[in-house]
This record gives C-alpha cells, sequence and structure tokens, in this order.
C-alpha cells in the first residue's frame, strides 16, 4: 500500500484540483471563481471535481467579467475571505489589470499592512500549439515587474502542488501561473517529466525557493515552466558530449531566489537563462544582471534563449522557429565554449 | 423612511465637519505653493480633490451604515471617509504623508484605508465597483450580515467595471447598493458630452436591478432612498442602483481654474449650498435655534482643528520606511 502510495503520479492539472480541495475542506473561506470552473472543471482541469464536491457556491462560473470578478476577488479577500480565482488565458490580463496591479498588489501597502488580501490568482501561460498571439504569452516579466505580488510558476506536479497550498494559505497577493503545455491535457501536447509522484497529503513548497533539478559542473542553465523542461533536456544531451550542465528551476519569480542561481554559477562560471516570455525586459535580463553585479566570475558571456521581440505567431513553422527550445540551448552552450 | 432628530442632527454635523475640513484642507494645501503654484510643494503636495457641496450624498448613504459595511469611494473620498466613521486625526495626517498617517504616509488623499470601518477607496475611475461586489459576496458567503456600498461619479458609469460590476452583483444578488455622485463634470467635460443618457438610474433597468434619481442634493431625500436600498441589500433582496444629483462647488482638483463652466453656474451652485438650506430645514422642523448651530459649529471646527494640528505636530516617517509593507 505504501509502495502503490509513493508511486502514484498526477498531471500538473489535477496537483493544483487536489491542493485547493484540501485547503477548501479545512478552510471554509476558500472558494474559487472563474470562467467555466464550475461543472466543466477549468479549460485546463485543474478545477476538476471541486463543483462535485463543493458546489455552486463556492466554486463559482462567473460571467466573462475580468474586471469585476478580479475586483471582486480583491474585495471578498480583503473582508476575510481566500478566494482563488482564475484568468483563463493569462493573454486577458489587459481586460482587467486595473484590478490586479493597482488594487490587489497595492492595497496592503496603500493601508500600511492594515488589509490583507489573500489572492490566489491562477491563469494560464504559453504556446507552442499555434493558438497565436492572444493565447500564448507567458507574461512572467509584466507580472514580477510590478510589486506587491508573489509570482510562482511550477515545471511538474509536485511543485505545482506544494506552490499551491502555499499559495492559498499566503496572506499576500499571489500569482499562480501554470504553463498549458505542462497541464497533462492531451490536446494541449503533454510533457511528460511534467507528471511525477505527488504525495496524497498535504504539504507547502516555500515561496521565495528555486531548485537544482540537475547538479553538474561546466554550465547554469536557468529556468521557469517549461524552460526548465528545455533545460533538462539540453543537460541531458549535454552529458552525452561530456558536459555536466547545472539546471536551476527557479519555481518563484517573486520573491526571486537570486542566491540559488549565484551559488551555481559560482561553481559553474557560465550562464545560460531560458524563458519562453519575451526576452527583453524580462526575466533572463533580471537573472544575468542579478548574477553580475555580484561580481561572479564568468567563463563567458552570459547567453539568453527567450522569446523574440515579437508577437506570438500562429503558423507552426513560424512559431517553433520562434520558441525556446533544448537546441537553442545547445546551441547557447556552443557560443559560450567558443568564446 | 424619515430621519429621526438624532439622525437628522448626526447629518447636519458631519456636513459641517466634512465642509470645514475641506476648507481647512483647502488653505493649508495652499501654504508654500504662491506666488508659483507647484503641487510638490506645501504641507500638502499632490493632487486634492475637495468635497465641498457633495456632502448630502455620504450623509445620507451613511447614516444607515455602521462601521461592520464595507465602503468604498473614489478619487474625492474625504467626505464619505467622514461619513462612514474614518478616524479623522489619522487620515489628516494621512493626507500630510506623516508617520501617524493611516498607512503611514503610502497612500495619501486619493488612497485612505481604515480597516477598522471597513472604508477603502481607489483614485481609479469605477474601480471600487469590484471590490464593493467582492465584499458584499463575502458576506452572502460567510451569511454574516452588512452590506457594501460604493461611491462613484458620474463619469464611472461610462467604464467597463461600471457595467460588468452592477451585471454581476445582480446575477448573484449580492448586498450592495451603487451610488453615483452626480457633479455634472468629469474633469472638464459635461455629462451630457460624455454619458448617451440624461439619467444613470435608468442603467439600471440593464441589469434587473432598481434604479431612483435624486434631484436636488437633498439630504433627507437621499436619506430616503438609501435607507430603502440598503433595507433591501440587508433582507437579501439584491443591489440598487442610485444617482444623486450634487453639487461640485469646488474644481475638479485644486488648482483646477474652472474655465469650462458656464457663466454664472457656480453662482447657482453656491446658491443651493446644502448646507445653510440643511440648517435652515432644522430651523423650521425642529426647532433648531443659532445658539444650537453655534454650538454645533464649534464642535465640529474643532475636531477638525484638532485633526490638523494632529497631523501637522506629526513627524514624517523615515524615508527607509517607504520599503515595508509591501507584503505583510
Amino acid at each position: 500500500m505504501t509502495v502503490a502510495s509513493k508511486e502514484r503520479k498526477l498531471t500538473i492539472a489535477r496537483a493544483m484540483a487536489e491542493a485547493i480541495a484540501q485547503q477548501m475542506r479545512i478552510d471554509q473561506r476558500v472558494f474559487v471563481m472563474g470562467e467555466d470552473i464550475g461543472p466543466l472543471g477549468g479549460v485546463f482541469g485543474n478545477t476538476r471535481g471541486l463543483f462535485d464536491e463543493f458546489g455552486a457556491e463556492r466554486v463559482r462560473d462567473t460571467p466573462i467579467s475580468e474586471t469585476a470578478f478580479m475586483g471582486a476577488a480583491v474585495g471578498a479577500a480583503s473582508d476575510g475571505m481566500r478566494p482563488i480565482v482564475e484568468l483563463m488565458f493569462v493573454d486577458f490580463f489587459g481586460v482587467c489589470f486595473d484590478a490586479i496591479y493597482n488594487l490587489m498588489a497595492k492595497n496592503t501597502y496603500f493601508s500600511g499592512g492594515e488589509v490583507k488580501v489573500p489572492v490566489v490568482l491562477m491563469t494560464s501561460t504559453g504556446g507552442g500549439y499555434s493558438d497565436a498571439g492572444q493565447h500564448s504569452q507567458c507574461l512572467h516579466g509584466t507580472f514580477a515587474h510590478l510589486p506587491g505580488m508573489k509570482v510562482v510558476a511550477p515545471s511538474n506536479a509536485y511543485d505545482a502542488k506544494g506552490l499551491m497550498t502555499a499559495a492559498i494559505r499566503d496572506d499576500n497577493p499571489v500569482i499562480f501561473m501554470f504553463h498549458k503545455a505542462l497541464q497533462g491535457m492531451g490536446w494541449l501536447g503533454t510533457e511528460r517529466d511534467a507528471i511525477v509522484h505527488v504525495p496524497e497529503e498535504a504539504y507547502q513548497l516555500p515561496i521565495g525557493k528555486a531548485a537544482v533539478v540537475r547538479e553538474g559542473a561546466d554550465v547554469t542553465i536557468v529556468g521557469i515552466t517549461s524552460g526548465v523542461h528545455h533545460g533538462l533536456k539540453a543537460a541531458r544531451a549535454l552529458a552525452e558530449r561530456g558536459v555536466s550542465a547545472e539546471v536551476v528551476d527557479l519555481r518563484s519569480l517573486v520573491p526571486l531566489d537570486r542566491q540559488t542561481v549565484i551559488d551555481s554559477v559560482r561553481k559553474t562560471g557560465r550562464l545560460i537563462v531560458v524563458d519562453e516570455d519575451y526576452q527583453s525586459y524580462g526575466m533572463t535580463g533580471e537573472i544575468i544582471s542579478s548574477v553580475v553585479e555580484q561580481g561572479v566570475m564568468l567563463k563567458a558571456p552570459p547567453q539568453r534563449v527567450a522569446y523574440p521581440d515579437i508577437p506570438i505567431p500562429f503558423s507552426r513553422p513560424m512559431e517553433q522557429w520562434a520558441l525556446p527550445s533544448a537546441d537553442k540551448i545547445i546551441a547557447a552552450f556552443e557560443t559560450m565554449e567558443n568564446h | 423612511m424619515k430621519p429621526s432628530r438624532e439622525q437628522q442632527l448626526w447629518m447636519y454635523e458631519q456636513m459641517l465637519v466634512s465642509r470645514y475640513f475641506e476648507e481647512s484642507i483647502e488653505k493649508i494645501y495652499m501654504e508654500g505653493k504662491s506666488p508659483a503654484f507647484n503641487m510638490a510643494n506645501g504641507p500638502i503636495p499632490g493632487e486634492m480633490h475637495l468635497s465641498n457641496g457633495q456632502e448630502p450624498c455620504a450623509v445620507g448613504v451613511c447614516a444607515h451604515l455602521d462601521a461592520d459595511d464595507v465602503v468604498t469611494s473614489t478619487h474625492r473620498p474625504h467626505h464619505v471617509a467622514i461619513a462612514k466613521g474614518v478616524d479623522l486625526d489619522r487620515m489628516t495626517a494621512e493626507i500630510f504623508g506623516k508617520k501617524t498617517g493611516l498607512s503611514g504616509g503610502r497612500g495619501g488623499h486619493m488612497h485612505i484605508f481604515d480597516a477598522d470601518v471597513n472604508f477603502s477607496c481607489s483614485g481609479i475611475i469605477a474601480q471600487g465597483m469590484g471590490p464593493a461586489v467582492g465584499a458584499a459576496l463575502s458576506r452572502q458567503l460567510q451569511r454574516k450580515g452588512g452590506v457594501a456600498v460604493a461611491f462613484l461619479g458620474e463619469g464611472a458609469a461610462n467604464q467597463g467595471a461600471f457595467h460588468e460590476s452592477l451585471n454581476l452583483a445582480a446575477v448573484w444578488k449580492l448586498p450592495v447598493v451603487f451610488v453615483i455622485e452626480d457633479n455634472a463634470w468629469g474633469i472638464s467635460v459635461a455629462k451630457s458630452a460624455s454619458t448617451a443618457i440624461e439619467r444613470n438610474d435608468q442603467r439600471a433597468a440593464a441589469y434587473g436591478m432598481p434604479g431612483h434619481f435624486i434631484p436636488g442634493n437633498d439630504p433627507l431625500a437621499i436619506f430616503e432612498v438609501a435607507g430603502e436600498a440598503i433595507a433591501r441589500a440587508r433582507r437579501g433582496e439584491g443591489p440598487t442602483l442610485i444617482e444623486i444629483e450634487t453639487y461640485r462647488l469646488a474644481g475638479h482638483f485644486m488648482g483646477d481654474a474652472e474655465g469650462y463652466r458656464p457663466e454664472g453656474e457656480k453662482d447657482a451652485l453656491f446658491a443651493k449650498d446644502p448646507i445653510p438650506k440643511f440648517r435652515n430645514h432644522l430651523k423650521a422642523s425642529i426647532g433648531w435655534t443659532d445658539a444650537d448651530d453655534a454650538e454645533l459649529v464649534a464642535r465640529a471646527h474643532g475636531l477638525v482643528d484638532g485633526a490638523i494640528a494632529f497631523a501637522r505636530d506629526s513627524a514624517y516617517p523615515e524615508p527607509e520606511e517607504a520599503l515595508e509593507k509591501v507584503f505583510v
């Protein structure tokens, strides 16, 4: 029985739903609202089963009114509830961002810490399946740039459950970004490595703590969500030619665990940062700056593998060309080798 | 629903406090700002939106609320905050940017939060509405009673948040009341130039909720209509939309030359100033005397003067305190 339990593997979607259900069982203040999160179980599967267990009052389908329900999440949280609100695609932030960055993110500050806003905003990110430029973005940098919100983004189901549990229990707003290709929904393509063992009992992962997911000595590859999987694939390929790559999964963007990255690069002397978000003014530049300003000695200029500064194209050859990949990481390493 | 003698006197006193507060802020705001007007100078820097003339909206509604009820207000929040019972000393200190302010100086005049009386405001048009809907949802889910009231200006009725919030409140039958303070101007743009219909209460019909229009900036009429709407919300019968014709006796903000106003408009508005009108009503209806009035005015002024002295005497925060309270 114990052995069977240890082998239980979940998708990120299942892990998120399980974390939410467990917190809803022990905390009446927790409720979920968003578009199609009720009987449908969420377009990306992450609220499946919740409606049947908790009913329409605590698992609320909303009208397509992100401005209103995002603002309502702020108001409910300020009044003692712990709403989990879904923004179906992160790309939809444009219709409701005031409630997010002017209210959710600032009300605690503007109240001198008197008003707590414990909202979990869960939202899907990422492309690769030809959904074009209004349904494929990551926007990590957009959310992480603005102070007052914690930002987490898991690369696997174990982290997803632990981070979701921590997010629900956190007294601050937490943006929970999940990458569509990692959800384990077959129709979006499925990254097998994101489906991992998940303990049944509730547990928390600390927000703001990165993980070294593969140890190595020659180069540090830093990524988040899909970037971690590209990094791991590149590391396996590099290993075949005798290069030992260390892979860091940031897991959180805010707070950012700079120290884990710096420690790794001090060891390896080489840094590649991978991000499916746009390259300029984003996470890749932030990571490189964080390392460089600490005076870490580098054997070669740091490299980044990020999305080019273009709207995401529809046509498959164009989109696939633009996306980060293991091959691009290997090419980046070769650039450093030849330096 | 008519206000009792005590309720009328409470409303009148809050109006006196609010008006004298704004008049005091107006004077202090100009300290250090002449001969050259620079918004950054003086003991009260930044934008300043005064509520002179709009007091009836605040008192007629808040007369039906207690500290447990939730209110969200706008960039012009002082009259509503005072009527909701926000701590006047700490609010004033906040407006001065002092350490003793409600948020220790982080928010200022457009971001007044007092958790003790469930008051907040936002400087973004119509963006108090979603939070009021959410607070009402919270009360419905917790079955703990209480209502939420969102104050907004007539300009906010053309925001997406207005329409989304009305629909959401109606579809979930939430205990929330939306109160439009129609002062006829969105900064310099007249309501007639910005709004496709004459009266926004008509928009309530689109969301299946009662809508009321209250002419004449009349605190007694506001008391009556708001009382019914709030009682309805408390009974669990859902939201109401109210539009109040009110008067902005000041500019949009301090420094506004108000060149957009038609000739004579301000004089006409001052002739309808709700405070002398209310005073005359009290004299005619409850035997209010000049001596009674002098006593109440003195009390109101004392309260405001005390708050301003508290703010002036308070220390500024250490600059580095800016780094605190981003998260709890």
